[in-house]
């Protein structure tokens, strides 16, 4: 062996791998994938194995990224890239560039073409929209009762709600048999009709995973469901038929729930709101009234519990004045009549009465004895003027001139007449010096 | 309550909030709007939440088909025993 032949390690490697790198350049391999680890930067290592050999491959970040699906041990591969040597363990990869998952490529070709045919029929157009209704009162749900896409749902509800009808009608979403179990459960509650609206999904996944979503007779399904569907399938860049031919697609299964009982959410929203603003305008109201009601009370009318009443206080005060002068006046005339009585009363009683007739009479005694004296002077004067006339006009001096008075004997009366005298009678003429006792012969009228 | 009266009663609460808002009603006719509004908010608040939580998973038999019961309509146990049940 010619010593110049001798290579160090370093060099062998640097020629090996100037060698295989230039000659494996963009090349395709196909294998089953194992023993993948995601590293904490970002890059994922595994195997790619056939039967008989494996190859070491590292994707990297950057790759990773545009890549539509990670890949997982088992899955079968066609990968892209460089083959490339790592001197430090003398080791050789193939750098991924790109990952194609084996069967894709025919299954999208068949989306592709069921996407052109349902979308010539027009099974996507607007006009199939069902209109959601506003407060549903059952919801029906078609997914596995495992996965987490109900727990999502049963998480909104219940955070919204304290009363809801669900009605899960629990199905496989991924494998055999699983589009049939989806289109089943949709027929079943449209003919049962068991619910107001439906949610049918499930999380994401692969393109395989979702696969049932994109079979003909789950879009045949759901397009002629009468209950109106929301579908929540797959993450929000994927978009299956299912998706497609759904009343209204929801990014997620929390979202489908919070979309089937929007409406009501929106009401009992509208209720709290309402009760809120109601309060609120009353009690502005009544604080309002109540500033006000404030404002006048600081008026001095009030301020001053007296100024109202003033008016009348005074009106009272003059009023009271007048009737208490009334009053006196009033007593006084009573009391004068009263007096006057009380004089008429004693005037009345008897003792009064008898002393005052005694006094009375007591006064008449002088003046008797006054008016007697009196009365007597008067008869005496006038009796002596009597006298006077009469001793003018004594008989016995006419008798001296003449005249006789008969006297008759019987009676010893004065004759005055000559019928006082009968024949026989014995009669006596006074005289002026005597008596001459006669007796009658006859008697006559001077006229005869 | 039928969606019709439903619609009604929030057309009618709508408008009593303005009436409310505009402040030109009087203490009265505040109070009655707020009990009227109280009570329209009381009958669709209870209309709204009144059904009861109920999570049904609908009982399937082994070839998949939903278990009708004698009366013709679907078996369902509640959501949280049906780990209970084989399917």
């Amino acid at each position: 062996m010619n010593t110049c032949d001798i290579f160090t390690v370093s060099n062998l490697t640097a020629s090996i791998k100037n060698q295989l790198e230039g000659g494996f350049r963009g090349v395709y391999v196909q294998g089953e994938i194992s023993n993948l680890k995601v590293h904490s930067s970002g890059h994922i290592y595994f195997s790619l194995k056939d039967q008989n050999a494996q190859i070491s491959a590292a994707l990297f970040r950057g790759n990773r990224a545009k890549l539509m699906r990670l890949p997982k041990d088992g899955d079968h591969v066609t990968l892209f890239g460089d083959i490339s040597v790592y001197p430090p363990r003398g080791s050789y990869q193939i750098l991924v560039k790109e990952v194609q998952f084996v069967g894709v490529g025919e299954l999208l070709l068949r989306f592709h073409q069921l996407k052109e045919m349902l979308a010539k029929r027009g099974w996507f157009d607007s006009v199939h929209k069902k209109r959601l209704p506003l407060l549903p009162k059952r919801i029906g749900i078609v997914t596995s009762p495992t996965g987490a896409v109900i727990q999502d749902i049963l998480n909104v509800l219940k955070r919204r709600f304290s009363g809801f009808h669900l009605i899960l009608n629990p199905v496989k979403v991924q494998g055999d048999g699983s589009a049939e179990e989806i289109t089943k459960a949709i027929q079943f509650f449209n003919q049962h009709n068991l619910a107001d609206v439906l949610i049918v999904g499930r999380g994401g996944g692969s393109l395989e995973d979702l696969w049932a979503f994109n079979e003909e007779i789950v879009a045949t399904a759901i397009f002629e469901s009468r209950i109106p569907i929301i579908s929540a399938v797959g993450h929000e860049t994927d978009h299956t038929l299912a998706d497609l031919v759904a009343d209204i697609r929801a990014p997620t299964p929390s979202a489908a729930a919070e979309i089937a009982v929007r409406e009501k959410t929106e009401l009992l929203k509208f209720l709290d709101t309402a009760k809120e603003r109601s309060s609120q305008y009353l009690l502005r109201k009544i604080r309002e009234l109540s500033e006000r009601l404030n404002m006048i009370a600081k008026q001095p009318c009030f301020s001053v519990p007296d100024t109202l009443l003033i008016r009348w206080m005074q009106e009272l005060d003059e009023r009271r004045n007048l009737l208490e002068i009334r009053m006196k006046h009033l007593l006084e005339r009573k009391r004068l009549a009263l007096t006057a009585f009380e004089k008429q009363h004693q005037g009345l009683n008897p003792i009064r009465q008898l002393a005052q007739m005694k006094q009375n009479l007591s006064g008449f005694q002088p003046r008797l004895d006054d008016s007697m004296i009196r009365s007597l002077r008067t008869k005496r004067e006038r009796l002596q003027t009597l006298a006077s006339h009469l001793k003018s006009i004594d008989p016995k001096n006419l008798l001296k001139k003449g005249y006789s008075i008969l006297f008759s004997e019987k009676t010893g009366s004065v004759i005055l007449s000559h019928k006082d005298v009968s024949v026989d009678d014995k009669i006596s003429a006074m005289l002026s010096d005597g008596k001459v006792h006669s007796q009658v012969t006859h008697t006559k009228s001077e006229y005869e | 309550m039928e969606q019709n009266t439903f619609e009604k009663a929030f057309a009618r609460l709508e408008e009593i909030l303005r009436v409310m808002n505009d402040g030109k009603a009087s203490l009265d006719e505040s109070i009655g709007l707020y009990m009227e509004a109280d009570k329209l908010i009381g009958s669709c608040g209870k209309k709204l939440s009144e059904a009861e939580q109920k999570i049904e998973v609908l009982i399937k038999n082994r070839e998949g088909s939903v278990q009708m019961n004698n009366s013709g309509a679907p078996t369902t146990t509640s959501f949280d025993k049906h780990d209970e049940v084989p399917f």
